[in-house]
């Protein structure tokens, strides 16, 4: 372990502190190995240890192929892991499927909202499938379309609305179901820099509003540290290499210091002084 | 008061402007009627100097047509022929469409289904209406049997295809909401949604191809029908009843053409096209978010 991995510099959380009883996510020593049509056995997390506290804003970081869509889609129980455990609020994710319905939600990258539904549609889609009845269900699709500022564009189809509306949409599915846990997957990282900051900014303040635990995946640093309470750096093949706690940082230059550690981290770089 | 009624004569003239514009937007292309006025006035021109049985007057072959749908014996006829379309395209697109989906789902059943569903398109028509002649005696269950085999594949593949084209995105997005009844639900707000514009595609080539078989089935070997009526015309030089009957099914394709392209506005307005504008982010309300307490620096 790296001096800048103990984190001196950069006041680090040890693995210890996230597995704390209360630990709504929590990846024991998960390994998880893809087979490809050739029959190439590719390793895409290898021994990943990880936890996120209730009410915590965890920030996952690191390169393309180091694993972190991987970790994803074992927390939303697409597809299980070849060894080691994931648990959500102490069940599989993956055997559990059933019993966690409404409990996780996702926003995707681009929304990805149904071209075929109207916004309105679109954002009561997961309630639909929980079995809301339909008034209800839109009354509550309704009201997260106008705390998202998208009131009068409820029957708008998603061509009709811009990157970022489309994107709100995507929230307002997300908040309807009223999960505990969200999962955001590059939420942002498909709008130009003005709206993502905007929309951030509105999405983390609805998060900690609503007192939820959320996941962050992004290959961007600033944005990990801008919305995490914690940003767990990932390297491939997916493991933690190490965690920061951004609110650590007191000044501009230690923040910029915390920012090349990262990057360092990432980009498997030693810095200077590490054992 | 004058004031007011000249508000009111204003408002109505502006109500009957958007009126006529309504109804001008409604009408067919100038070019359009003046290329059918010519039509007819060629067909009135030929028809005059040559004989009836080689292209007889439009008024004869007005007539005609009134009666056919007028008589109730001709009626039948070209009922009879639409009954046999119909029913040939919906056993198709029902076991068409299952079996694309099947195929789309699994690779195993593709390897199964794929060369049965080449080889029956490969096959001519004409070769399936001999086949369907010594095969079966009915006449009903030739022209059924021949109609699945021509327009059979076309819903398959087309079935197959749109499954394939749903992204893999959407699948997920609709599986980490956890649907109650998973595939029940995945396949009402998935993948019917998603395969239906290539159904329309298929209903609107399979009615051309399927109306042009049952023609030809009833041609060899029905006792009604329009392809029947068509043979006696033939027979007896009628050209007015020929071009009449052959009318008759041009209406009734173009009729359900109609309805296929009504149901595609109203099950496809979604798609970009639409004539709705796209907003931009910068018209959009500004947010009523608080700042980002949390921004860094």
């Amino acid at each position: 372990m790296t001096d800048l991995m103990q984190g001196r510099e950069v006041a680090p959380v040890s693995h210890d502190a996230g597995r704390s009883d209360d630990a709504a996510v929590r990846f024991e020593d998960v390994h998880k190995v893809f087979v490809t049509g050739d029959g190439t056995r590719v390793r895409a997390l290898e021994g990943l240890n990880l936890s996120v506290a209730r009410g915590e804003m965890l920030a996952i970081v690191g390169q393309t192929g180091c694993g972190k869509s991987t970790a994803f889609n074992l927390l939303l129980g697409l597809f299980g892991a070849t060894s080691g455990t994931v648990t959500v609020h102490g069940m599989d994710p993956h055997r559990d499927f059933e019993a966690l319905k409404g409990r996780i939600a996702v926003v995707f990258q681009d929304g990805r909202l149904l071209p075929w539904r109207t916004a309105e549609d679109n954002a009561a889609l997961g309630l639909e499938y929980q079995g809301v009845r339909k008034a209800e269900r839109t009354r509550i699709a309704r009201e997260w379309l106008a705390r998202l500022g998208l009131e009068g564009r409820e029957k708008a189809y998603p061509f009709e609305l811009s990157g970022g509306m489309r994107q709100r949409v995507g929230i307002a599915r997300c908040f309807a179901l009223n999960p505990d846990i969200i999962l955001c997957d590059e939420s942002f990282s498909a709008l130009d820099e003005l709206t993502a900051e905007r929309l951030r900014g509105e999405f983390l303040r609805l998060v900690k509003n609503e007192g939820k635990t959320g996941v962050f995946i992004t290959h961007s640093i600033e944005e990990a540290l801008t919305v995490g309470d914690r940003v767990a750096v990932f390297r491939a093949p997916g493991h933690v290499a190490a965690e920061f706690t951004p609110e650590a940082a007191l000044s501009e230059s230690e923040l910029s210091r915390m920012r090349k550690s990262v990057r360092d981290v990432m980009a498997g770089v030693e810095s200077p002084g590490s054992a | 008061m004058s004031k007011l009624a000249t508000g009111l004569a204003r408002r109505g003239d502006e109500v009957w402007r958007q009126r006529v514009q309504r109804s001008a937007r409604r009408l067919p292309p100038v070019e359009m009627v003046v290329a059918i006025c010519v039509g007819l006035i060629v067909w009135t021109i030929v028809a005059a100097r040559t004989e009836d049985y080689i292209l007889p007057p439009i008024t004869d072959v007005g007539s005609r047509i009134v009666e056919l749908f007028t008589d109730a014996d001709q009626r039948w006829d070209w009922l009879m022929t639409m009954f046999r379309i119909m029913l040939g395209l919906i056993t198709s697109f029902v076991v068409g469409t299952a079996l694309g989906l099947a195929m789309g789902r699994s690779r195993r059943l593709t390897n199964i289904f794929m060369p049965y569903l080449q080889i029956t398109q490969g096959i001519p028509s004409l070769s399936w209406v001999m086949i369907a002649i010594i095969w079966f005696q009915t006449v009903e269950v030739r022209i059924w049997f021949l109609m699945v085999m021509v327009t059979l594949a076309g819903f398959a593949f087309q079935a197959q295809d749109s499954y394939r084209a749903i992204p893999a995105e959407l699948k997920d997005m609709a599986k980490s909401l956890r649907p109650r009844r998973d595939r029940l639900d995945m396949f009402r707000t998935i993948t019917l949604p998603a395969i239906l514009p290539g159904m329309l595609t298929a209903w609107k080539v399979n009615l051309g191809l399927g109306t042009r078989v049952v023609l030809i089935a009833e041609f060899a070997g029905a006792t009604i029908g329009v392809g029947y009526q068509l043979r006696l015309e033939q027979q007896f030089f009628r050209m007015d009843g020929v071009i009449a009957w052959t009318a008759s099914l041009v209406i009734f394709v173009l009729i359900i053409q109609q309805v296929i392209a009504m149901i595609e506005r109203r099950m496809l307005r979604y798609r970009p096209g639409a004539h709705m504008p796209q907003v931009s982010e910068a018209t959009q309300e500004p947010l009523t978010a608080q700042p980002d307490a949390r921004q860094v620096g």
